[in-house]
């Protein structure tokens, strides 16, 4: 029962920034000086004809009194109907569908080398000297702060340009996504390792894992049973986040190595102002926000429930 | 910090101040002189980030390009602060539903990650150095928002407060006397941070083609430039790119350790 109360009113939360984001873009088209339809079809500078202002006009039912058209629109959204996109001329939404794999894939496999590297790092870095420690905390750091756009452009320079391991363009093979998911990982990567350290380092000194090995566990289990274990909570949060915001995450990646995508679509459509295709991306990019956050919630109240119920462990 | 660290810390903002403010102390020339028989040279004693596509010295656009990439990046976090400081004061001070209702707002935002916020705005705005600091600036405010509001409702909850309450001082001596020395410090670490994000994030934005145009030698525009000619001329990336993460990581660790040796 308290699990149905609290999943409605997430629900309900859920549905209501959707409803806000809806909102806030559909006053902003509104607010830009000029034609609302000249907005929608990329700014006066697009030239639009006038039969194509006069679809724009009808399709968003522009001639209805302000309250009509707000009405008119939360209906269509509802309906999962994002209009047409003026770039490509097809449904937003059927264009999204087409794109949603690729920044899938390269979100997942790129979550997969940077869980892989940070638990190396943290595992390494937990156990060994404080010189070594110091190191670590270095290349953390580095690694958490280099910006996607130059750590891609670096890594094409490196294992495509001098060593021609690996092509500089995302040609959709399985060389071609390796450096993609690796400009994504190695950042992520870095705060991964960060968390997990500080994690390791309080439970494996923690007065359980103390006990484990009282009752005669060996180090590999203390470490694997209780330390990692304590280490997966925060870190699954930040996982969580990286892929609520993948989107967002994909628009740099996806452009540097010219692979399709949701993220480059977004791009596209700022630069040539094709504002049914921004709309669309960016309330999907808010439900999975939301939709992931709260999986990762319920999750973590899975895995301990005392923190879920608000206390401190 | 330690004497090393602070010696390391004062020449590099140093060196930064310089670098933006007399950018020709440390390279003479014009970064806009254009000499096409010296295009694309490789980094040489002459020029040493080599030159690029026109033959401008790579080395001597970097330098000149400190003072735009770093004014953007301190107006964008001067507006992001502006707005946080602004809703900050209200949450703690305000009276309990316009606490609630800021927060609401803000977990709204937090839906949207900053880089999706920016290319939002820059949608209805088009792009330019103004819509790079404007959605820089608006896209980095609510995190900034809920950090500022919980360092000030921790110090007005705090027994400091309850004490000056007892002993009858008045709200404005309460604020001048305690809350406002007691934020500064913790504000200041919170801009050296933000600026070297808003120097990334108006970065990528220029990289994007929706940031300061080209030919300014602003970083994030050199970069976008550098990218058509990747294949064989790395450093006109590499350089410009270094500069971006020097300025970051120099400015995250600066405020880390101010963070940490304050609070």
């Amino acid at each position: 029962m308290r699990m149905a109360s609290w999943l409605a009113r997430r629900v309900g939360a859920a549905a209501f920034l959707l409803w806000v984001v809806a909102t806030v873009i559909f006053i902003a088209i509104r607010m830009i000086p000029g034609d609302p339809a000249e907005a929608i079809m990329g700014g006066p500078g697009s030239q639009a004809s006038a039969e194509a202002l006069e679809t724009a006009r009808e399709q968003y039912h522009l001639n209805e009194p302000i309250l009509v058209q707000y009405v008119l629109y939360l209906g269509q959204l509802i309906t999962g109907d994002l209009g047409t996109s003026y770039a490509q001329q097809r449904p937003v939404a059927q264009i999204m569908a087409e794109m949603l794999p690729a920044t899938l894939q390269l979100t997942l496999i790129s979550l997969a080398i940077a869980w892989l590297i940070a638990f190396l790092m943290a595992a390494i870095a937990a156990r060994s000297s404080r010189l070594g420690q110091a190191m670590g905390t270095v290349i953390e750091v580095v690694a958490a702060a280099v910006p996607h756009f130059w750590l891609g452009a670096m890594l094409i320079i490196i294992f495509s340009t001098w060593l021609g391991w690996l092509p500089a363009v995302d040609t959709g093979t399985v060389q071609g996504i390796i450096l993609p998911a690796l400009t994504l990982a190695i950042p992520l990567a870095g705060f991964l390792a960060q968390l997990m350290r500080d994690s390791l380092v309080t439970a494996m000194s923690s007065p359980f894992a103390l006990a484990a090995r009282a009752r005669g566990a060996s180090e590999g289990q203390v470490f694997f049973r209780h330390g990692f274990r304590h280490a997966a909570l925060p870190a699954l949060n930040l996982t969580g986040w990286a892929v609520a915001t993948s989107i967002s995450g994909a628009v740099v990646v996806e452009e540097v190595f010219a692979r399709p995508g949701l993220g480059r679509s977004l791009l596209g459509a700022v630069l040539s102002r094709d504002m049914p295709m921004v709309t669309g991306i960016a309330l999907f990019s808010a439900l999975i926000y939301m939709v992931v956050m709260l999986l990762v919630e319920a999750v973590e109240a899975i895995i301990n429930p005392a923190a879920a119920r608000g206390h401190d462990v | 910090m330690s004497r090393t660290a602070r010696i390391f810390a004062g020449l590099f903002v140093g060196l930064i101040f310089i670098a933006a403010l007399f950018p020709s102390l440390l390279a003479p020339g014009d970064p806009l002189a254009v000499n096409p028989s010296e295009a694309f040279q490789t980094p040489s004693l002459q020029h040493p980030f080599g030159t690029d596509e026109s033959g401008r010295d790579v080395y001597t656009r970097v330098v000149h390009g400190t003072a735009d990439s770093l004014t953007i990046g301190l107006a964008a976090t001067a507006l992001g602060m502006g707005i946080a400081i602004l809703l900050g004061v209200m949450t703690a001070f305000g009276p309990r539903w316009i606490d609630s209702m800021i927060l609401r707002l803000l977990e709204v935002l937090y839906a949207i990650p900053a880089l999706l916020m920016a290319l939002l705005i820059i949608a209805f705005t088009g792009p330019g150095t103004t819509p790079a600091i404007i959605a820089v600036g608006l896209s980095t405010a609510p995190g900034y928002s809920r950090l500022i509001r919980t360092h000030l409702r921790t110090l007005v909850n705090s027994e400091m407060f309850d004490a000056a309450t007892v002993l009858g001082h008045s709200r404005w001596h309460k604020i001048r006397n305690h809350l406002i020395p007691n934020t500064l410090s913790t504000l200041l670490a919170l801009i050296t941070l933000g600026i070297g994000q808003a120097v990334i994030w108006a970065s990528a934005l220029s990289f994007l083609g929706l940031g300061t145009p080209p030919p300014a030698p602003e970083w994030g525009a050199m970069l976008a430039n550098g990218r058509t000619y990747l294949h064989f001329a790395w450093w006109l990336t590499v350089f410009p790119g270094a500069a971006i993460v020097t300025i970051a990581a120099g400015a995250t660790l600066l405020g880390r350790t101010a963070t940490r040796s304050r609070i």
